[in-house]
């Protein structure tokens, strides 16, 4: 039975249920700007991990290794680049 | 006559109507002459419908060395109208058209095909492929890059060229200051081309890690598809960045949002940081396939391994991972503070010390080695100490407080032609050569190939040494002209001559063409260069299938070990081959594309939703279709075998 019923993707469901929730509930309470940034930025992140790996199935094949080393350095260009920018633009004015 | 006026030049001159005069004669010469030699039809079959990558790849060549003169024709205007004080050839606006033009045309359409054609000829041969992995997708990528090509070149005569400069800063190019369409022409007509290199950066990537030759590992990998391995993920992770700037210049240019205009909250340095953010990657995408080249050059004249071939792999990672820590290196002067100044001063000097780490590992591949001096060796030759002091100003520049007296002087012009030219023209010459004769079965001269090696370094030497003292003395970039008093007119002249050697030297390169066709042998071996790598292991030229066996490798020389040690790489009987289908819908989809972004130009909308309707009906009739390729029968192998060894 256990292998029949997939737990994994149920509960990557119910949890990305709970994370579109969380995202929303920006909407309805009366939260500060830098609050509802922060919720909304984590739960999107998370949101997009989840899928990635539940979902779109990364790490179940034998390119795993290929994959995550993908997703990690486009990561860090990413926040290199935003920081990078944040520093440049705004920060250090 | 409402509609038709904005399809008029808003700053003519004689030169532009002469220019408009002889496209038009061009273009009709050209199909007069395609309908009276009948070869209308043989240029769709074997040219415009191809999906085989050396047939693409030599498209890229020949655009890229048509670009090549276009963009030289511009240098060759600028360098004259600032030979002597206050001289009138060109006026300040058709000199800000030229040196944007010059800037674009040879670094998206000249230095990028070039990379594009060694790309597509050599990796699936290097490694032992019989063709790129998407094969198709190839041929889509070539053409959105031609049409986008075109889309750019005809603007100055449809509406006005761009004029903002190769790096279109706001609020410059914005509406308010640039009120031709000629930046419209820059957002549009780059978009296109850029879509079609992101998609060779994914092409590439899959078929360099999942297409090699049985036996060669990552690290059995030859040096130049390893630079252009790195070279694609740079493109993967730099492209995304350029389109989405150039869609945002888009959106405000022609849909008036404000991400970069001066009020209503928007940032016009956004546009010079994100610019950036694309632009240092993109020097790193042109510049690592060259370090390629070099390091197969060299290693086969000097008639020895590679120095240092992890090294030089380890190189090439940390720099495309550092290239993209150092963007805001170009604008030391925008108001920053010292802070992160000194953070992207240090990132940048970082990187000379994995480019010197390559130098040093030519010169010791050198050093010990039977060096024959050839053609593509005279430019490797040539290459490695202007290349290091190009690379030397390149650190003066990379210290911030310094760089507050050569920022937008010449002296930054200097800089970068100087890393430029030996380091990225002159590996494209010396590739050209190397592989011509793979290409079409004779040899370029060797004569007129070194006199022009030499011609181009002196020329060069002229006209970009002077002026480094020039822009040191104050004189900035971009101005149409300067005064007698100013004193810069003797090296400004100097320069001018330079110019003029090297475009005897890019002549000479056109001679060469004519004059080997006509008189070299026919009668040369598939490997003239007594050279290491598996894409001498095929036959000259170059059968569609590229092996008939595919090789299998244990050593990073395949091909060399094959001929001194005796190793066997070709093990097995012939089989039936699988090749893809040609297919006229890249070349349409592009053709339709190139209609989508004139409209887009000139803002007729009702044409580019008609073309926008086109073009995802392309991409679904793509999905509908059923096409499996075709197989190439043994018996048809074995023909082809035993005509090529014949001959």
């Amino acid at each position: 039975m256990s292998e029949l019923f997939p737990l994994k993707q149920v509960m990557g469901f119910v949890f990305s249920l709970i994370l579109t929730a969380v995202a929303l509930s920006v909407y309805f309470f009366n939260l500060s700007f830098s609050t509802g940034m922060i919720i909304l930025l984590v739960t999107a992140f998370l949101q997009a991990g989840l899928q990635l790996v539940v979902f779109m199935h990364a790490g179940e094949t034998e390119d795993k290794g290929a994959i995550y080393t993908n997703v990690y350095y486009g990561l860090i260009i990413a926040l290199m680049t935003i920081f990078g920018t944040l520093l440049v633009l705004v920060w250090d004015m | 006559m409402d509609f038709f006026e904005r399809f008029a030049v808003p700053h003519p001159s004689f030169a532009i109507y002469a220019s408009m005069v002889a496209i038009g004669l061009t273009v009709v010469a050209v199909l007069a002459g395609l309908t009276y030699f009948k070869k209308w039809g043989y240029l769709w079959r074997e040219w415009l419908t191809t999906v085989d990558h050396k047939r693409i790849g030599i498209m890229y060549l020949i655009s890229a060395l048509l670009m090549l003169f276009r963009g030289g024709v511009d240098a060759i205007m600028m360098r004259a109208q600032l030979s002597a004080p206050d001289l009138k050839l060109l006026d300040a606006q058709h000199y800000n058209e030229i040196f944007t033009t010059h800037g674009i045309v040879m670094i998206l359409f000249m230095a990028m095909p070039f990379i594009m054609f060694f790309m597509n000829f050599v990796i699936p041969l290097q490694i032992g492929a019989r063709d790129v992995a998407f094969p198709r997708l190839n041929a889509l990528s070539f053409w959105l890059f031609f049409m986008g090509a075109m889309l750019f070149n005809i603007s100055f005569i449809i509406g006005g060229s761009p004029d903002a400069g190769w790096t279109s800063y706001f609020p410059l190019a914005g509406n308010e200051f640039s009120t031709s369409v000629g930046t419209n022409y820059y957002m549009i007509a780059i978009q296109i081309a850029g879509i079609g290199t992101l998609m060779t950066g994914i092409n590439f990537i899959t078929t360099i890690l999942k297409m090699r030759a049985p036996g060669m590992t990552l690290l059995k990998m030859p040096m130049f598809t390893w630079s252009a391995f790195i070279a694609n993920v740079i493109i993967v992770f730099a492209f995304p960045v350029l389109a989405v700037l150039l869609a945002m210049g888009t959106l405000d240019r022609q849909f008036g949002t404000n991400f970069f205009t001066m009020d209503n909250g928007g940032m016009d340095m956004l546009w010079a940081n994100i610019f950036w953010v694309w632009g240092h990657p993109e020097v790193y995408i042109l510049i690592l396939p060259a370090f390629g080249l070099y390091s197969e050059i060299i290693s086969t004249f000097a008639r020895r391994n590679l120095y240092g071939y992890k090294s030089m792999v380890g190189s090439m990672v940390l720099i495309s991972l550092l290239s993209f820590l150092v963007w805001a290196h170009h604008f030391f002067t925008m108001g920053q503070g010292a802070l992160t100044n000194s953070i992207f001063s240090i990132t940048t000097m970082a990187i000379a010390v994995p480019t010197g780490v390559k130098i040093f590992n030519w010169l010791l591949t050198l050093r010990k080695g039977k060096i024959v001096i050839t053609t593509p060796m005279l430019y490797s030759l040539l290459f490695i100490p202007l290349f290091t002091l190009g690379g030397v100003t390149g650190v003066m520049l990379a210290m911030s407080a310094a760089d507050y007296q050569y920022h937008n002087t010449m002296f930054l012009v200097a800089h970068f032609h100087n890393v430029i030219i030996p380091g990225v023209v002159f590996a494209m010459l010396a590739g050209l050569t190397y592989y011509w004769p793979k290409m079409f079965g004779f040899m370029l001269n060797e004569r007129i190939g070194k006199w022009t090696a030499w011609l181009l370094s002196i020329g060069f030497i002229l006209s970009f040494m002077p002026m480094y003292i020039t822009g040191l003395d104050g004189q900035a970039r971009r101005m149409f002209t300067y005064s007698e008093s100013t004193g810069f007119g003797p090296l400004n002249m100097v320069s001018f001559i330079g110019a003029g050697i090297m475009a005897i030297g890019f002549v000479l390169i056109v001679y060469n063409i004519y004059y080997s066709t006509r008189y070299a042998s026919r009668n040369i071996s598939n490997d003239p260069w007594d050279a290491r790598t598996l894409e001498w292991a095929t036959h000259t030229p170059v059968p569609e299938y590229n092996f008939a066996i595919t090789p299998q490798v244990n050593s990073i020389e395949a091909f060399w070990d094959m001929k001194k040690k005796g190793h066997v790489i070709f093990k097995g009987e012939y089989e039936k081959i699988h090749m893809p289908n040609n297919s006229g819908i890249p070349f349409i989809m592009s053709c339709i594309f190139f209609v989508w972004g004139f409209s887009f130009v000139f803002s007729l909308w009702i044409p580019v939703i008609v073309t926008t309707i086109g073009i995802f009906v392309c991409m679904a009739l793509r999905s509908f279709e059923n096409d499996h390729g075709r197989y190439i029968s043994v018996e048809e192998i074995e023909e082809t075998e035993t005509r090529l060894r014949g001959a």
